[in-house]
């Protein structure tokens, strides 16, 4: 297995930790895995993106401008990875925030009111993870149970009671992708 | 369309152009250009000033201000501002800088040039903080306040003491106006502006250094919601970091009145 | 077990595990996390952590800790580099072992904060006055760094020299599965040089100022015959497919990844194109590269920068055969999409 993953919304919509969510569940599962994050002055406010890289083998680039699955959050990087993603490929868009449609017919779109999933699970900041969960749904490229596990060890104290939520939006994400 | 009652009582400075600041919300960097523009407009300074950029937060207040700008390296400013105003003695010259950019690695160049009473204007904003690179110790953060330098609090036994530079500067002979003020409210918004016209003013009689220091607000990196770092600014900042005249020489005495 | 580790922060704990005891530095992106790392860790644990008023200091601080004997780092990112090299010179002049992390950005001048390899030149040509080269190891991985750290204190320790770790924004940045070395204490003993107070020994002096020409000619001859034993022992690199190889490319760090990708492509396209990889920018592995010329057909260098690395391989494969160059600057980032047709074209 080889998955090339970018996420990407804005400053706090939890784009990073989406991506730390696949990375730790791919090194639990005993994956290559590199994860890294657009940084600077650009984050604040602005788009902030990261690249996911999960592999039976070792990983050379780090970085990739054609992944095989995104998850767009906002509407710039609707307009910025949409293209880019490679035909057979995975596209998860937040449609709470985007209204653009894809055009491309040689990728899989996953449609997601995320916001609004999140919310009436009792949090609209989980939307990454709602997100998260289809795309792992539509790819098949790590256990579901091995995400709770990674979410029962990483979520921050200030979050903790949010953990039967957060893994319950992970289904709800999933519902929304399976074939 | 005014009529012959009406009159304009504000409007954009000229000496600012109309592109949007990248300046997180509740930053006060925002009010202190504007202050500086209109300071510049009522001297009818704009086309014969430079302005010395900082590395810092304010490292493109380049795009803000219709006037000539350079970019010094962190800390140079005040050297760069000398090499300008000794090539060209009748230009307005001044340098817009941060804490860390002033008092931490640009601190010999900040003292030499007060003490050549080099016949520049400073403008230092004092925001406690490394704003731009998000929120490390700088040399004026209060003993006790967290930074991610000082994750516990500024412990003064391992970063020592903040700096009061005003008060250090005013011992130097070749300084003419060094003062202290704050914008965490319109009063104090006001009455910095008075002080930056005597220090461009101070300026252009020759009178040699001025300088005037801001007391300034970095809602992102202090963690707190605009309105409380303004509160924090006026509770915490000033009690340690005392708003007033440090020095007016005597040429300077007669401008400010 | 493997955990899962941020570049900058896994850096900072390899040096607190190889037994640091002093550190000063300055902040500046991309290399921070290191930094404010060391500075939520050293205090609680009685270790020395300052942060200095600027880079000049900063490397000043350690070149006074150095010469007391103790571990001692600093780390920063090339415009604070450019600022230490007065200070790297006074300490490749007085012996005295210090190890350095340039997380390097895109320059020349403020440039920007995005990852760049742009340093080659002022690292490993020895960057300030005089005649010496840091020893400069590069790694490509976050855990290539953390084992180079961890081992460069005792390589700065057993020449008494400078050695820098080069990574660049992406390694400091990025985060990988990692295994941490174990931790050591450093026993302090008196090595014959370091100044601890002249209390039943003849006093000691470290200084770099010889005013005689001979006798400073004569110290640069002792420093040179350093210089060629760091040659001889510390030359370091690793090689993909490079065994039926008919055509390399010679990279560095993360411009290495990248090329490691495009060469599984182009393997998958039947050209047979392998990686050679210096680890130690100094001393350059000159010698495997004259090897590798006398083998392959052309050579390609790629790089975060407009070429700096290639003088180094033209050096050691002199004319034998064509090299060629893929390069990006400005902190811009090549992908294997960028190196394949490059190597197409050097196939041509
Ligand atoms: C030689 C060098 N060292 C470090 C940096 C990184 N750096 C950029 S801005 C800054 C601190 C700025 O703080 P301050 O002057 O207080 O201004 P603020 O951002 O708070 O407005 C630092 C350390 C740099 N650009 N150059």
């Amino acid at each position: 297995m080889h998955h090339e993953i970018i996420i990407s919304g804005f400053g706090g919509q939890g784009a990073l930790f989406a991506g730390q969510l696949l990375a730790y569940a791919a090194l639990a599962e005993d994956r290559h895995v590199t994860w890294i994050p657009s940084y600077g002055p650009e984050m604040r406010g602005g788009t902030a993106n990261c690249t996911v890289i999960i592999s039976d083998e070792e990983i050379g680039s780090p970085l990739v401008r054609n992944p095989t699955a995104a998850i767009v959050m906002n509407p710039p990087s609707f307009d910025r990875f949409e293209p880019l993603v490679k035909p057979g490929g995975v596209l998860i868009v937040n449609t709470s925030l985007v209204s653009s449609e894809s055009k491309r017919s040689d990728i899989r779109v996953v449609k997601a009111q995320a916001n609004e999933l999140a919310a009436e699970l009792g949090a609209a900041q989980m939307a990454n993870v709602v997100l998260v969960g289809a795309l792992v749904a539509a790819t098949g490229m790590l256990k579901f149970e091995t995400l709770d596990r990674v979410l029962d060890e990483h979520i921050s104290a200030r979050h903790r009671d949010k953990l039967d939520s957060n893994k319950a939006a992970l289904r709800r994400g999933a519902a929304l992708a399976r074939p | 369309m005014l009529t012959e009652e009406m009159q304009v009582v504000f409007d954009y400075p000229d000496a600012l152009t109309e592109e949007t600041t990248h300046y997180c919300p509740g930053c006060t960097h925002g009010i202190i250009h504007r202050l500086v523009a209109e300071t510049i407009d009522e001297l009818g300074i704009r086309e014969k000033t430079i302005g010395v950029a900082p590395v810092g937060c304010a490292v493109f207040i380049y795009n803000y201000f219709d006037t000539d700008f350079c970019e010094a390296a962190h800390g140079r400013a005040p050297a760069m501002a000398t090499g300008i105003k000794r090539a060209l003695p009748d230009r307005v010259v001044f340098t817009y800088q941060g804490d860390g950019d002033l008092a931490a690695i640009g601190t010999a160049e900040i003292i030499h040039a007060a003490a050549r009473g080099e016949n520049i204007t400073v403008v230092f904003v004092n925001n406690a903080v490394y704003g731009m690179t998000s929120g490390q110790m700088a040399p004026t953060t209060l003993p006790g306040m967290k930074t991610t330098t000082t994750p516990t609090g500024r412990d003064v036994e391992i970063a020592g003491y903040p700096i009061r530079m005003c008060e250090l500067l005013a011992q130097l002979s070749g300084a003419s106006y060094i003062v202290r003020r704050s914008v965490h409210d319109p009063g104090n918004i006001n009455r910095t502006k008075k002080a930056l016209k005597t220090a461009f003013r101070a300026q252009l009689n020759q009178a040699g250094f001025s300088l005037v220091e801001i007391l300034s607000s970095c809602p992102t990196n202090w963690g707190m919601s605009p309105r409380d770092a303004l509160t924090f600014v006026k509770e915490k900042m000033i009690p340690y970091y005392p708003l007033g005249d440090y020095k007016v020489a005597e040429a300077v005495k007669t401008i400010a009145q | 077990m493997k955990e899962f580790w941020k570049g900058n922060e896994a850096i900072a704990e390899a040096a607190l595990r190889a037994g640091l005891e002093a550190y000063f530095g300055y902040p500046i992106t991309p290399q921070t996390e290191l930094l404010e790392y060391l500075a939520k860790h050293m205090p609680p644990q009685g270790r020395a952590f300052v942060q200095a008023e600027s880079e000049v200091a900063a490397i000043n601080m350690v070149y006074g800790a150095a010469c007391a004997g103790a571990r001692v780092m600093s780390s920063s990112s090339s415009p604070g580099v450019s600022l230490m090299q007065e200070g790297l010179s006074y300490i490749a002049g007085s012996e005295v072992p210090v190890v350095l992390v340039d997380i390097m950005r895109g320059g020349p001048g403020l440039g920007n904060i995005a990852p760049s390899q742009g340093d080659y030149f002022q690292l490993t040509k020895g960057g300030g006055h005089g005649d010496y080269h840091p020893i400069v190891l590069a790694p490509a991985s976050v855990q290539e760094a953390v084992d180079l750290t961890y081992g460069a204190f005792d390589l700065a320790e057993k020449y008494r020299w400078i050695v820098i770790v080069a990574a660049d924004g992406n390694i400091g940045q990025m985060m990988e599965p990692i295994e941490l070395p174990p931790p050591r204490r450093v026993e302090r003993r008196d090595r014959g040089w370091e100044l601890t107070g002249a209390q039943g020994r003849p006093r000691r002096v470290i200084t770099s100022i010889y005013l005689q020409p001979e006798a400073l000619h004569q110290y640069n001859e002792h420093l040179q015959r350093k210089q060629r034993e760091i040659e001889k022992h510390e030359v370091r690199y690793s090689e993909y497919l490079m065994e039926d190889a008919e055509y390399a490319i010679v990279a560095f760090g993360t411009s290495a990844r990248v090329s490691q990708t495009a060469i599984k492509w182009a393997r998958a396209k039947g050209i047979r194109v392998g990686l050679f990889r210096p680890i130690s920018l100094y001393p350059f592995p000159y010698a495997r590269v004259a090897a590798i010329s006398q083998r392959v057909r052309a050579i390609l260098v790629v790089e975060m920068n407009s070429g700096q690395m290639i003088e180094d391989v033209r050096l050691g494969a002199l004319d034998r055969v064509p090299i060629s160059f893929f390069g990006t600057m400005g902190g811009l980032v090549p992908l294997p999409d960028d190196v394949l047709p490059a190597i197409e074209k050097m196939v041509q």
